[in-house]
């Protein structure tokens, strides 16, 4: 007997773990010149924003996961991912764009497109992308030209929306880095 | 303590091989990643069709992860004409089909297991526990 074990966390809490900035210390300049209490803001800084991305909805538990795959061996798997995840969806979009645009519509080909979107934006955790998708899914299958053109939209805004967000969470991890410290664990705390 | 620190008690290295059959980029960095982590020295190919030519031209794997909708050859087909050619190995449906008559379908195809997308490490972890009792 086969089981999905399909199971989506509902997040809750946040609990950030960070044992690298030392509180006795902080007007001591470490060798980038900052202090560790500059440190210390920029990670609050950083978990705020990142725990800010999950309460709006912009990311679920699955970003959590590639998170947990990133590691010294591979310290840029999570950029890598999201970039090409980037790099591929704005290519669908143009398809779907394209193919919104035709005299016969071939909703058939736009819902392999949209399904392909929904796919890939749910390994990344990009929530908000995905739920859109889910949305024009229900259109292609009504056949539904303005609804499909309407949920076009609301999936490029969504997916404008959370690159922006991407870029501002990996300047922030960047500076952070850059600054002398560790980029902290995102923990849930309770499902 | 890293994903892949807290997963080197499992170390699989050597033991176990994997192919990831799937279309998309992101699905396949994740999946190959995943397999990685775990020891798990792996293969990724593209639709259904290379899935079947590579077992063709000899290399057999513990695992297969097999995604659902392909170009060329989907994962139904991949599935059946694999059991068809007498591959034995297990053969893992990952997919984000909810409905259970699709689901169904690809089961019956020949899966020794199912798993909707995407894939976690919980998820793979169990897939691959599979593998070591039928061992």
């Amino acid at each position: 007997m086969l089981e999905s074990l399909f199971s989506t966390p509902k997040i809750c809490q946040f609990k950030a773990t960070s044992s690298f900035v030392t509180p006795h210390t902080p007007l001591s300049l470490n060798r980038q010149g900052t202090t560790g209490m500059e440190v210390g803001q920029m990670q609050r800084r950083l978990v705020e924003f990142t725990k800010s991305l999950f309460m709006e909805g912009f990311l679920d538990g699955q970003f959590l996961q590639l998170q947990q795959l990133q590691d010294e061996s591979n310290p840029d798997f999570v950029v890598e991912v999201v970039s090409l995840f980037f790099q591929d969806s704005e290519k669908l979009l143009n398809d779907l764009t394209l193919a919104l645009e035709q005299q016969n519509v071939d909703f058939k080909r736009v819902d392999a497109h949209v399904h392909q979107l929904k796919g890939s934006s749910s390994s990344i955790g990009a929530q908000r992308v995905k739920n859109a998708c889910v949305v024009f899914r229900n259109f292609c299958e009504e056949q539904n030209l303005e609804g499909c053109m309407r949920c076009l939209q609301q999936v490029k805004q969504e997916f404008y929306l959370v690159k922006n967000k991407f870029e501002t969470l990996f300047t922030l991890e960047q500076q952070l880095v850059a600054a002398g410290g560790s980029i902290p664990t995102m923990e849930i705390t309770s499902f | 303590m890293s994903t892949s620190q807290a997963l080197s008690v499992t170390s699989l290295k050597g033991e176990v091989t994997a192919l990831v059959v799937d279309d998309d980029k992101v699905s396949q960095v994740i999946h190959h990643h995943l397999l990685n982590i775990l020891g798990i020295e792996n293969h990724v190919v593209g639709n259904g069709k290379e899935a079947v030519e590579i077992h063709l031209s000899g290399k057999k794997f513990n695992l297969i992860l097999m995604d659902r909708d392909m170009p060329v050859m989907n994962g139904i087909e991949a599935t059946k004409k694999l059991r068809d050619m007498g591959i034995r190995s297990t053969i893992a449906g990952v997919s984000s089909h909810s409905v259970s008559q699709e689901r169904q379908a690809f089961i019956e195809a020949g899966l020794d297991d199912y798993h909707e997308k995407p894939l976690s490490v919980a998820k793979l972890l169990s897939v691959v526990s599979k593998i070591m009792h039928k061992a």
